[in-house]
């Protein structure tokens, strides 16, 4: 037991209490944290500093708001309904069409009207949030995955979560959504978590519930060894986020949409440690490093550079 | 730096904590495990007699500095006398006036004592050197004769002392002892006698009345015992036998001759001493002995206040110590629960139920709110009524449990009306969300673990030393706190962590990759 945790601190692998008290209590100051879990006033901020998003549709504030949330929805045929509090993708449903009065789930199931309005009076409720307490409903544009990902995530969204500590980028996974996930990319619920070497963008083998593997368990493809599309700028955009919320340890999660390109999903401001069993490099390697440059530079492509030229 | 300041803050706080109690144990003789007994003696005087219809004084001597002995309480029993008690020398007297005293009085001084190995003799100043008495012929011949004889056989003070006692109480007496022995007719006169005998050899010495406590004492006198200084102490000698030191168990009621009770105003009074033992525990007579030391530490305890509150903190007291636990569970070995401190209230509810019977009660009503909460879920019930009616449907589950329960002669659910239906209701709905959003697997972890922790807290917080220890020494959260704090700063792996990041060891070190 001992030796275990000897091997997992040479390889530089944070524990929870060490993220907790050497990093988010630090670094991220308290009161930044409703602005990071409130996905839609991140979003505003995102759009006032012209930070790529997906667009939004509407927002579902009341009650009284679900009955005529279908009309507002207008003729929008997909489009992704989630909870502003809400974490780790919980209560997110994904519309990818309409068959006349149905509308079809990312799995392909369909869905009526009310159960639409339903999901989201349960959103208002504050099922999905952080503490039960009321939320608001965000409708948004669905992004359609990069064709890059076709072959490798089994419905939904593959993301790529970006950890960006004091603004360099040191650490990032690409998260590939599987039959065991529902289509969600959360390592947790199955989804296949794969390493991003930070220079060069190339990934590495993949982690699967506590297995490697180099291909996808769905589809067999190989995910090792593929140039992520818009590297550079999935870098630059994570690095950019951190300067706008005033928090030094985030998560950043992005897609990459195939028509416009990265675009920044939400932020976190307690991102997990799974990113560490990803890329079979423990964290701290990076975040020491980080921490003890005394030299942060105020753009985000030379925090960036730095990154390529000092991270590993 | 913080770490720092961290470390010498717990520090302080966990001396001070320990330090506080240690003193308590210490210096107040206050067990650290609970239920231990100690003898206590109830002595009682009783003072009877006959009233002239006049106003009547009474002094009656009490007992002061009681070598050996703690007072715990202390009862005048006198009816409309007036009462006052005043120090002379080194003995107490209790004053009793009356303006009338009619037919046959009866007054009562009664004193519970407990043995204190810490209260032995007092060291006064030594007495003054006696003058020799002069004694007329042939008195004064016979005791020179004694005193001789006895300084030939003798080293010190103590060994002169025994010889002459022991030549003075002989079976078979010589003329010069025969005839001072004509002088007193009884056990009291004699030992004055020996006082008087001792002082023509310049020794200072003083006569000690007391009760010799063994079994129970009824219409018992006060015995004589003699004691002389040898310059640093005052050593005691049985006056009749010449054996050196107290009797066990003997209570000094007063020091030197005299009369033992005075009377002014009716007729003569006679003493009767009777005692009784018991066992007390230690705990009170530790609160009676700090009490008399006026220590606002333990006046200001737990046990002043009313036993309601008391009950409460006896169990409140015991919470600290299953916060602790939770965060070691939960920060050390990195087990998951629903609710921070969840567990700790079922621990608590536990100790109603008794443990078996709460861990099957708490699994059934889950496992039945669960099935109802998932039923309720297809209704489509907004969060807050949701919550109020898996409350409503606990609390019917609770009183049919009872209500089967009890037709089965199991009284012992009865007590399921304090189990916290509040947090089951949660448990239900923490468990059913963790259920949806995460399945099966995740929601009976966290169950299993909220159980778990709630065992373990149960064990500990009714743990019977623990609970003695926090509720005798509440400084000793102080030190709980203390400990708290350091964990806080606990930045190594959990221990599910070194299983969950397992995976990371399959990959290469990363100093042999670049």
């Amino acid at each position: 037991m001992i030796s275990w945790a000897r091997r997992l601190r040479e390889r530089g692998i944070m524990g929870i209490n060490q993220r907790n008290a050497e990093f988010i209590m630090p670094y991220n100051p308290r009161d930044q944290f409703p602005l990071v879990d409130d996905k839609l006033r991140t979003k505003r901020l995102a759009i006032e500093n012209g930070i790529a998003v997906p667009e939004l549709y509407a927002t579902v504030e009341i009650e009284h708001d679900v009955y005529s949330m279908l009309d507002t929805l207008g003729d929008h045929s997909s489009f992704v309904i989630k909870p502003n509090n809400g974490s780790g993708g919980n209560g997110v449903l994904v519309i990818s069409g309409r068959i006349g009065k149905h509308f079809s789930k990312s799995s392909g199931a369909l869905i009526n009207g009310q159960q639409v309005q339903r999901h989201t009076s349960n959103i208002l409720s504050g099922m999905y949030s952080l503490g039960g307490v009321p939320d608001t409903a965000i409708i948004e544009y669905r992004v359609e995955s990069d064709p890059f990902f076709d072959g490798i995530s089994y419905q939904g969204v593959p993301d790529i979560r970006v950890i960006v500590f004091r603004g360099i980028p040191v650490a990032s996974m690409l998260r590939l959504p599987t039959r065991d996930s529902d289509g969600k990319a959360n390592l947790h619920q199955g989804a296949v978590g794969v390493g991003i070497d930070i220079k060069s963008g190339i990934t590495r083998k993949g982690v699967r519930a506590n297995d490697m593997t180099t291909v996808h368990p769905d589809t067999f493809q190989p995910i090792d060894g593929l140039q992520i599309p818009h590297w550079d700028s999935i870098l630059t955009l994570a690095s950019r986020c951190s300067e706008l919320v005033g928090l030094s340890y985030i998560g950043v999660d992005i897609v990459v949409d195939r028509s416009k390109g990265p675009l920044v999903l939400e932020l976190n401001a307690r991102p997990g440690l799974n990113v560490q069993l990803a890329t079979g490099r423990g964290l701290l390697l990076n975040l020491r490093t980080v921490q003890q440059m005394e030299y942060i530079p105020a753009s985000a492509e030379a925090r960036v550079a730095l990154a390529c030229e000092q991270l590993g | 730096m913080r770490d720092m300041k961290l470390r010498v803050l717990a520090a302080l706080l966990f001396i001070g904590g320990v330090g506080l109690c240690l003193y308590k144990v210490s210096v107040f003789g206050l067990p650290l495990s609970p239920g231990q007994d100690e003898e206590v003696w109830t002595v009682q005087a009783r003072i009877a007699f006959k009233g002239a219809g006049k106003p009547a004084k009474v002094q009656f001597s009490i007992p002061n500095e009681m070598p050996g002995f703690v007072t715990l309480d202390e009862d005048f029993i006198s009816g409309n006398y007036g009462l006052a008690t005043e120090i002379k020398r080194e003995n107490r007297w209790a004053n009793w006036a009356v303006r009338r005293a009619n037919g046959p009085q009866t007054l009562y001084y009664r004193i519970s004592i407990a043995r204190d190995d810490n209260s032995n003799e007092l060291l006064g100043p030594p007495p003054p050197f006696p003058q020799a008495p002069v004694y007329p012929e042939p008195f004064n011949s016979a005791i020179k004769a004694i005193l001789e004889d006895v300084r030939s056989e003798s080293a010190d003070i103590a060994t002169y002392t025994r010889e002459l006692l022991i030549q003075l109480n002989e079976d078979k007496p010589n003329e010069n002892v025969e005839l001072l022995r004509g002088r007193a007719n009884n056990d009291e006169a004699w030992v004055y006698e020996i006082g008087e005998v001792l002082k023509g050899s310049r020794i200072p010495n003083r006569i000690v009345y007391g009760l010799e406590l063994n079994q129970s004492v009824n219409n018992a006198q006060l015995k004589p015992w003699l004691q002389v200084h040898n310059g640093r102490s005052w050593l005691s000698f049985n006056p009749l036998t010449g054996e050196q030191g107290l009797p066990e168990n003997f209570l000094v009621w007063r020091i030197g001759d005299g009369p033992l009770v005075w009377i002014d105003g009716a007729g003569a009074a006679e003493v009767t001493f009777s005692a009784a033992h018991n066992y007390r525990e230690i705990i009170d007579i530790a609160r009676k002995r700090a009490e008399r030391l006026d220590s606002y530490l333990v006046e200001a305890s737990l046990f002043n206040l009313p036993l309601e509150t008391q009950n409460v903190y006896r169990i409140l007291m015991m919470v600290p110590l299953g916060a602790l636990l939770v965060v070691i569970l939960r920060n050390v070995v990195g087990i998951r629960t629903f609710g921070t401190f969840m567990p700790v209230l079922i621990a608590l509810a536990f100790r109603e139920t008794q443990l078996l019977v709460g861990i099957m009660l708490f699994s059934l009503i889950v496992a039945i709110g669960l099935a109802i909460r998932f039923y309720l879920d297809r209704l489509m019930l907004l969060l807050v009524p949701r919550l109020a009616s898996v409350l409503t449907i606990v609390v019917i589950m609770m009183i049919i449990i009872s209500i089967v329960s009890n037709q089965f002669g199991a009284n012992r659910t009865l007590s399921v009306a304090l189990f916290p239906m509040v947090i089951l209701a949660m448990t239900i709905e923490r468990m059913s969300i963790v259920w949806e959003e995460l399945g099966a697997g995740d929601a009976l972890t966290e169950g299993a673990g909220s159980l778990f922790t709630a065992i373990l807290g149960y064990l500990l917080m009714t743990n019977e030393t623990l609970n003695h220890l926090f509720f005798v020494f509440p400084e000793l959260l102080f030190s709980l706190l203390a400990i708290t704090l350091l964990f806080g700063r606990y930045t190594g792996y959990r221990l599910t962590e070194l299983w969950r990041f397992r995976a990371a060891l399959k990959f290469d070190r990363p100093e042999q990759k670049s």
